[in-house]
């Protein structure tokens, strides 16, 4: 699966400070009767290829790009001209790395019902995956995950904190 | 199940001192009894005269008596000492009882010391005197290969009669079902509807921020009681359901990053993957014979419903709408599901045969409406209203009827009782805190409270009434 969680990236943005870190968090709970396998956290800490940020690195990504993330309106997912200007900046970031392989992350906001949202955050991570692959980039680089609401940025209850949960994240997971 | 109880339904005690009476003069309760009903007989079956308006009731519940449960001799059992106990049992059917809106139990003070010869001979006099119009009197034996007896008799105050008597034998570890079973039988005797204390719940419990909640799956009887955690909360889990015999519990894991069904093995703890697909399969739920599981999976941004042998297999897709059509549940004998889908725009309610065929829209009110779940009875469907905030509801099959049963900020995930009389679901809280709560409705809306849980808790389902 995934590669190894980097420790150092973790500490370096609040975005992925955000995101948790599903690996240090055992230690209160009680034994596992069941799991098998650990769950890697979303959002930028899985298995970056350079944890020191080098060239091609998540890290590298996010100080290159205009942004890693593009928003949207109220239940849709449609890629809206912000969302483009962004979209096309990954993609001249993707074409300097062909090696590299992504993640794009689907959201929502929390006013919608679960199971709706996993489907919805399926069609917005997909959404920004059909854009990055209509301007040049190969499928066969861009995996998708929904996570429904299940993975908010914005912890308030209000339009504001809605507007930045529904989104699409692009992560740099490896070569 | 393995520990089945025994039913000695009649003559528990020697020496009945009561005649049943037989009269034919009870009015009828509306609402026939559920199929899978279980032991004491609906209140049309053995008419007596009192008896308790599952509609009308919650407004003025009626009064009853439940006095601590004698022990025929005090001896120490792995659950306690059979005194003690006696006096537990009586609480925890008081507890059923009142949590049904349909009754106010005595407070103890009003009640009075009961003898085991008493049990079967009630001091009428005296319960006339407290106002209370039913009597639920009782005995704790522990029996020589270890088991536990639990006697449990219903009385008419005012007719001076006798309406019900049961027995249950448990093993000590179970000794809280005989409380359940025996406020089920009172129930059930007095209502005309279906017993449901005696059930579990599954669902999700949650702690930590909003951001990076962690989220376990557990286990616990339907008034909070034998709690348990499933999953030790490394892997996000989501909407677990029970299989149709208790035995197992469908649900959605992210473990190992790729969010998938699996089923959960209640006895061994082991689970295994239901669908091996790199595409997301989620909104997972048994069929009421337990042989296919009903489930959604996202492909390319298009969701649609297929159903799966329980065993695994390859699926059979059921939709094919260029839309989000999820959470299908199925109509209690198996030829229908209700699904969600927003092919009209929003998300709507839609029903077809359990083939995919003839699917036809049946909500049509302002607003969305999502997570439809069909009653065990057949007769109603629940789910989640958006519209501004987000309430619970049900309407019926073809449509008609529909009704909001509760009035909170964001209401979500209804789930049946086995006697589809009651709805459990779950009640967030604004913020960051991520507050979230278990509730139960019952079909009036009027009788709404809380599920008492370790941490916070989500997707709750209700599992079948136990063996």
């Amino acid at each position: 699966m995934m590669a190894k969680i980097s420790t150092t990236l973790l500490a370096a943005t609040a975005l992925i400070a955000l995101a948790g870190c599903a690996k240090k968090r055992p230690a209160v709970l009680p034994p596992a009767p069941a799991e098998q396998a650990t769950e890697v956290a979303p959002s930028g800490s899985a298995g970056d290829v350079d944890p020191n940020g080098g060239p091609g690195s998540d890290a590298d990504f996010r100080r290159s790009v205009q942004s890693n993330t593009v928003n949207f309106g109220v239940d849709v997912y449609d890629i809206d001209s912000t969302a483009r200007a962004i979209l096309d900046s990954q993609v001249e970031w993707l074409a300097r790395y062909p090696q590299v392989r992504i993640t794009v992350e689907g959201h929502c906001d929390e006013r919608g019902t679960r199971e709706y949202n996993l489907a919805l955050g399926d069609r917005r991570a997909n959404a920004a995956k059909n854009y990055l692959v209509a301007r040049g980039v190969a499928a066969s680089r861009i995996s998708t995950i929904s996570y429904g609401k299940e993975r908010p940025l914005a912890l308030g209850s209000d339009e504001e904190a809605y507007a930045q949960n529904r989104r699409a994240v692009t992560v740099i997971i490896g070569r | 199940m393995t520990k089945a109880f025994l039913l000695a339904s009649a003559f528990l005690l020697a020496g009945s001192a009561v005649a049943q009476q037989q009269s034919g003069a009870a009015p009828q309760p509306q609402t026939p009894a559920p199929a899978q009903a279980g032991q004491a007989a609906p209140a049309g079956d053995q008419a007596g005269g009192l008896v308790v308006d599952v509609e009308g009731g919650t407004s003025s519940p009626t009064p009853i008596a439940i006095p601590v449960m004698p022990a025929q001799q005090i001896v120490d059992t792995p659950a306690g000492s059979t005194d003690a106990l006696g006096q537990q049992l009586s609480t925890i059917i008081a507890n059923d009882l009142r949590n049904s809106g349909l009754f106010t139990p005595l407070p103890p003070a009003q009640l009075r010391t009961v003898t085991v010869p008493e049990v079967t001979a009630p001091a009428f006099p005296y319960w006339s005197g407290t106002g209370a119009q039913a009597l639920v009197q009782g005995y704790v034996r522990a029996n020589g290969d270890g088991t536990l007896t639990v006697g449990c008799y219903l009385y008419d105050v005012a007719a001076q009669t006798e309406l019900m008597r049961q027995g249950f034998v448990v093993p000590p570890a179970d000794w809280r079902r005989a409380a359940h079973k025996c406020a089920d039988s009172v129930y059930s005797r007095l209502t005309g509807e279906g017993p449901y204390f005696d059930s579990r719940v599954v669902y999700v419990s949650e702690t930590g921020p909003k951001a990076k909640r962690i989220k376990r799956l557990a286990i616990m009887d339907q008034d909070g009681a034998n709690h348990r955690f499933l999953t030790n909360g490394q892997s996000i889990v989501l909407t677990p359901r029970f299989a149709p015999n208790q035995q197992s519990i469908v649900y959605m894991s992210y473990v190992g990053r790729v969010p998938a069904i699996y089923v959960y093995d209640i006895g061994s703890g082991r689970q295994r993957l239901v669908v091996q697909n790199v595409a997301t399969t989620f909104a997972p739920r048994f069929s009421p014979d337990g042989r296919y599981i009903l489930f959604s999976m996202a492909t390319g941004g298009n969701t649609d419903i297929y159903r799966v042998s329980s065993q695994g297999g390859t699926p059979q897709r059921l939709t094919n709408a260029p839309g989000i059509d999820t959470g299908g549940s199925y109509s209690p004998d198996g030829s229908r599901i209700v699904f969600e889908s927003d092919r009209s725009g929003g998300q709507q309610l839609y029903v077809m045969n359990a083939d995919g065929s003839n699917q036809q829209r049946i909500s049509f009110g302002g607003g969305r409406y999502a997570t439809p779940v069909w009653s065990p009875r057949g007769d109603l469907i629940a789910f989640t209203k958006i519209s501004g905030a987000f309430r619970i509801g049900v309407l019926s099959p073809s449509g008609g009827g529909e009704r909001l049963l509760t009035n909170s900020w964001q209401d979500e995930g209804p789930s049946w009782s086995p006697n589809g009389r009651v709805i459990t679901f779950f009640r967030s809280g604004r913020g960051g805190a991520g507050k979230a709560d278990l509730f139960m409705v019952d079909l009036t809306g009027n009788v709404e409270r809380k599920i008492p849980t370790p941490l916070d808790g989500s997707d709750p389902a209700w599992g079948p009434l136990r063996p």
